[in-house]
């Protein structure tokens, strides 16, 4: 064609052409044939080391396991917080795929609730791909294995078993040593640590929890598994053992501390107790308080609603974080400022009810006639101490209320301290640029106007008037000088027996709470602080939260003193109506167990029970009373 | 020296030894893959391994000449049954590829990559040697090619209307038409390829896209393509030992006793195994190219090379697969490859080449 002419088509032409194209075709075949082997060759040879690795990458799983954490003991050795066996089951939300059907279906296995559910989703949305999501823990054997039976058709979802804190006392202990939780995306992120993003790892969130959280930590173990396709483990092939976190010792006696929590009842409040050798913290309560357990295994929205809707504060440690006016359990530290000023205690005083200050007349809550300084701390008398600060002025006073610790930021493990206001004039110029008045005076001798304290702070005070030493509070063994203080033994002999008398004297404020013992006597002192204006309503009864605090500091035995405490009870209505019974009770407690309970019991039966049931069947008719509008909502 | 009996001297043993060790190997890796266990897969291979070879003996006795003379009506047959289980499958409401015979499924497609072979080569036989570079010799085989490939595409299968087609196409190629038609049929091709793309069902394209960059979708339907090469290559030169690839046993490779099955074996045989495997199979194709060449009749030279064709197409296709060198399509590795229809169509065309080799030992070459 074109012009070129072809060969002449012959059968021998054919059978030649037949061979020449065979030969190119077996060619062709050849030469892929190579090709195949010189691919085949490079895979397997030149790109070995990577494909190595990638089949081991795929073969072996290296799971880290978290450690156990460190315990938190009290004095003798008995746990605050523990750790107890967990079976747990996690999403990791990487690998999670189909997620509606996959929390369908643990919903179904798990029987898991509306809130628990709710807690899940909100879980979900904030952790980012590779951060576990707790779906329950401490699940029981057979919702385990009912688990792992399904677990081919739940992608992302990883059971363990592995362990959980515990904290056997529960609220008791929720203030003092806090909670852990899962780690946030955040503390990851700074970190890196693969270790955050372990399922079933927590590191304290809050309290002795967090401020320990390096020591209590530990160091993971590490196990190499054998794993199919499809994250079925086929064997162990190593395993490295964790090694758990080191013990905290603290100060705290867990039987005392368990003690206090519950003899505190429905009220709001806080007590500390501080053994004045040492300034060892043996109770440290803030009430009512959170289940911290709760808290570890991921807190459901709802209760922690409940919790905030509390008007008691719950999540507020009113130990070192709530601010009071301290009323009268001011007055022995007044005294002693005042002879150290040159007062002489068995000076006397006429109490008429009140006390004139140019045209103003500061009320006094009786009418106590002729009083010494030990009398007036007994019978609590304003217009002595008026008299006092009047005469002195606060700018005197003030120094003493500092060295007996208040105003002062403790260096304490784990908390966070508020710590209040001792006012003096330059205070009150540098804040509100107006000069000091006698008035100003005579509010803060009776612990009210500028004054605020922590209830820390009065266990410490009550504690240096106690031992006449700087004691500094600890929760642990950590050293302090504690130096003697520099008040003449006079001073702090007065300022001991007016409190002795308020307690044991006649007719003295906290006359009612002496201590049941033989041979063991407390000392103390009362407080009442206004929490509306000193002249309006009286603060007896009412709205709950415009009745009067109520403040007692105290110190056993009298003679030689061991225990110093404090306790506040808002709203209680009065030092010695509230706050002095439970000093009474727990002082008890500390000489004579067995006498201690029976009061606690008997309180307890009037509750209704110990604080985890009262807690129950509190959030079981909040969360009732919230679902009631709209039982559609809630299955 | 023992006389040999000429019945037994007729039996092509170098072939038989050359067949049983390829399958052999093959039942040893189906073996390894069953997790060191003769079932499911090993022993029902080999038994359909045995049938089948003596049914190859059986198809290398019988003479040529039958198949030159029922080409077209064989053709004609395995047409009607892919419209049957075409015209089956628009009745059922879904695509289907067997027809169930109560004793067997038929997957009639595989009988066409033979049947194609045979009916162009008895076309091509038939037709003047001075026709062969015209238009005469070129429509009727076009047409014959494209039927059946259309409805296999239908069924979908791409593998295997690939395969028929590239049959056929040997098949014109070795008759002598014009070289430059092939030529211009390929760059055509090229250049259409974006439409036949287009034409594609999604599924297939995209396992075309992810042939391309594997690592573009590492968990979806790259995966099979990733954890192949990752066998492969972890297996190295020696492999990691028999029954210790950890890709097969741990279930990462998938399909590793059929389509995958190559790389189930590399891992744990190594290049060697490869190189031996690709070796064997060399030998084979040797022998069907050799037999197409001395074949003493013009159909048996264009049914020897059209049928070796078929066979390579097999071994190609599979092997540049699990390489990551095409797209995952499901073509399996000729006798290695757990299944029966894939060995049935290579037995049948090994029995077809072993009759043309029969037939060139006997009387003189003839070429019409």
């Amino acid at each position: 064609m074109f012009g070129k002419k072809s060969p002449p088509i012959t059968e021998a032409w054919r059978g030649f052409t037949f061979t020449r194209r065979a030969l190119v075709v077996g060619g062709a075949q050849a030469a892929v044939g190579v090709a195949l082997a010189a691919r085949m060759a490079y895979i397997s040879v030149i790109d070995n080391e990577r494909y190595v690795l990638e089949a081991e990458s795929n073969r072996v799983n290296l799971t880290l396991v978290p450690p156990r954490r460190g315990w938190i003991v009290d004095r003798n050795g008995k746990a605050l917080a523990n750790n107890r066996v967990s079976l747990r089951v996690d999403i990791i939300p990487d690998r999670l795929h189909n997620k509606e059907n996959v929390l369908g279906q643990l919903r179904t296995l798990l029987r898991l609730d509306n809130d628990a559910m709710e807690r899940i989703e909100r879980d979900l949305k904030a952790a980012s791909g590779f951060q576990p999501v707790a779906i329950a823990e401490d699940m029981t054997e057979q919702e385990y294995s009912s688990i792992l039976v399904h677990l081919p058709e739940l992608p992302g979802v990883a059971p363990q078993r592995g362990f959980a804190r515990n904290y056997p006392t529960g609220a008791a202990v929720g203030h003092l040593i806090g909670y852990v939780g899962a780690p946030t995306a955040e503390e990851y992120e700074k970190v890196k640590d693969p270790l955050y993003i372990t399922p079933g790892y927590k590191t304290g969130k809050d309290g002795l929890e967090k401020y320990f959280q390096q020591m209590l930590r530990g160091k993971p173990g590490a196990k190499r598994v054998e794993v199919t396709a499809r994250g079925k483990v086929v064997r162990e092939l190593s395993t490295q053992p964790d090694v758990q976190g080191k013990t905290v010792h603290l100060t705290i006696d867990a039987d005392l501390q368990d003690y206090v929590a519950r003899r505190m009842g429905p009220e709001s409040g806080a007590a500390v107790v501080i053994d004045t050798h040492t300034g060892d913290i043996l109770a440290f309560v803030s009430m009512p308080s959170f289940d911290p357990n709760s808290f570890s295994d991921g807190i459901s929205n709802s209760e922690y609603s409940w919790l905030r809707a509390d008007d008691h504060q719950p999540l507020i440690n009113k130990a070192t974080r709530g601010l009071y006016p301290p009323g009268s359990t001011l007055k022995p530290m007044a005294a002693i400022a005042a002879i150290e000023h040159g007062i002489d205690p068995s000076e006397r005083h006429t109490c008429i009810g009140g006390y004139r200050l140019g045209s103003r007349f500061f009320r006094c809550l009786g009418t106590h006639g002729s009083l010494d300084m030990p009398h007036a701390i007994m019978k609590s008398c304003n217009s002595y101490f008026y008299w006092v600060a009047h005469r002195l002025g606060y700018d005197a006073i003030a120094p003493t209320a500092r060295l007996m610790g208040l105003g002062e930021e403790f260096q304490l493990a784990g908390s966070n301290q508020r710590f209040g206001t001792i006012p003096d004039s330059a205070w009150k110029m540098k804040k509100y640029d107006q000069p000091w008045s006698a008035s100003d005076s005579l509010n803060a001798v009776i612990g009210q106007g500028y004054v605020s304290v922590n209830p820390l702070q009065l266990a410490v005070m009550a504690s240096r008037i106690a031992s006449g030493r700087r004691l500094y509070p600890r929760l642990v063994n950590r050293q302090f000088k504690n130096e003697a203080l520099p008040f003449s033994a006079e001073a702090l002999a007065t300022a001991r027996e007016g409190m002795n008398l308020v307690v044991n004297g006649p007719g003295g404020t906290a006359g009612r709470s002496r201590l049941p013992l033989d041979g063991i006597a407390m000392a103390g002192k009362t407080g009442t602080a206004q929490v509306r204006g000193l002249n309006t309503g009286n603060g007896k009864g009412g709205t709950w939260r415009f009745r009067d605090h109520g403040l007692f500091i105290g110190f056993a035995p009298v003679d030689n003193p061991r225990y110093a405490i404090s306790v506040i009870i808002e709203h209680g209505m009065g030092g010695s109506r509230a706050a002095a019974p439970v000093a009474k009770d727990v002082l008890t407690f500390i000489y004579d167990r067995e006498k201690g309970m029976e009061a606690l019991e008997t309180f307890e039966a009037g509750w209704g029970g110990t604080i985890k049931e009262r807690m129950d069947r509190n959030y079981a008719a909040w969360k009732a009373g919230i679902a009631a509008p709209d039982p559609g909502l809630a299955q | 020296m023992i006389p040999v009996p000429p019945a037994i001297q007729r039996f092509p043993w170098k072939l038989m030894a050359l067949l049983a060790a390829i399958c052999g190997f093959g039942l040893l890796v189906l073996y390894s893959a069953a997790g060191g266990n003769w079932s499911p897969w090993a022993w029902q291979q080999g038994v359909r391994f045995l049938v089948f070879l003596g049914a190859a003996l059986v198809i290398g006795r019988l003479p040529l000449r039958l198949f030159e003379d029922f080409a077209y009506i064989g053709y004609i047959g395995v047409l009607a049954l892919l419209m049957a289980v075409e015209l089956l499958g628009f009745v059922g409401g879904g695509s289907q590829r067997w027809l169930n015979l109560g004793f067997i499924n038929l997957q009639p497609s595989e009988l066409m990559k033979v049947a194609i072979v045979i009916a162009l080569a008895r076309f091509y036989t038939q037709l003047p040697p001075g026709n062969t570079r015209t238009f005469t010799a070129l429509w009727p085989a076009l047409l014959a090619i494209g039927f059946p490939a259309a409805l296999v595409m239908l069924q979908p299968d791409l593998g295997t209307a690939l395969a028929i087609s590239i049959g056929g196409v040997v098949v014109m190629f070795v008759a002598g038409l014009p070289f430059w038609w092939f030529g211009s049929a390929a760059g055509a091709g090229v250049a259409a390829l974006p439409i036949l793309f287009s034409m594609l069902h999604d599924y297939q394209q995209k396992r075309v896209l992810i042939f391309l960059d594997p690592e573009s979708d590492p968990l979806g339907a790259g995966y099979h393509i990733s954890q192949s090469k990752i066998a492969i290559g972890s297996g190295g030169i020696g492999g990691k030992g028999f029954l210790n690839g950890s890709q097969s046993h741990l279930d990462y490779l998938p399909e590793g006793h059929t389509d995958f099955i190559f790389a189930t074996m590399a891992e744990e045989w190594g290049l060697i195994g490869g190189l031996a495997l690709l070796f064997a199979f060399f030998l084979l194709l040797r022998w069907g190219t050799r037999v197409a060449l001395r074949a003493r009749t013009r159909f048996g030279q264009l049914t020897a090379a059209g049928l070796t064709m078929t066979i390579f197409f097999y071994i190609a296709i599979n092997l540049s697969m699990v390489m990551g060198m095409a797209p995952v399509v499901g073509i399996p590795l000729p006798l290695f490859s757990y299944g029966g229809s894939s060995m049935l169509t290579i037995m049948t065309c090994v029995g077809i080449i072993l009759a043309i080799e029969n037939d060139s030992k006997t009387g003189t070459r003839r070429f019409h």
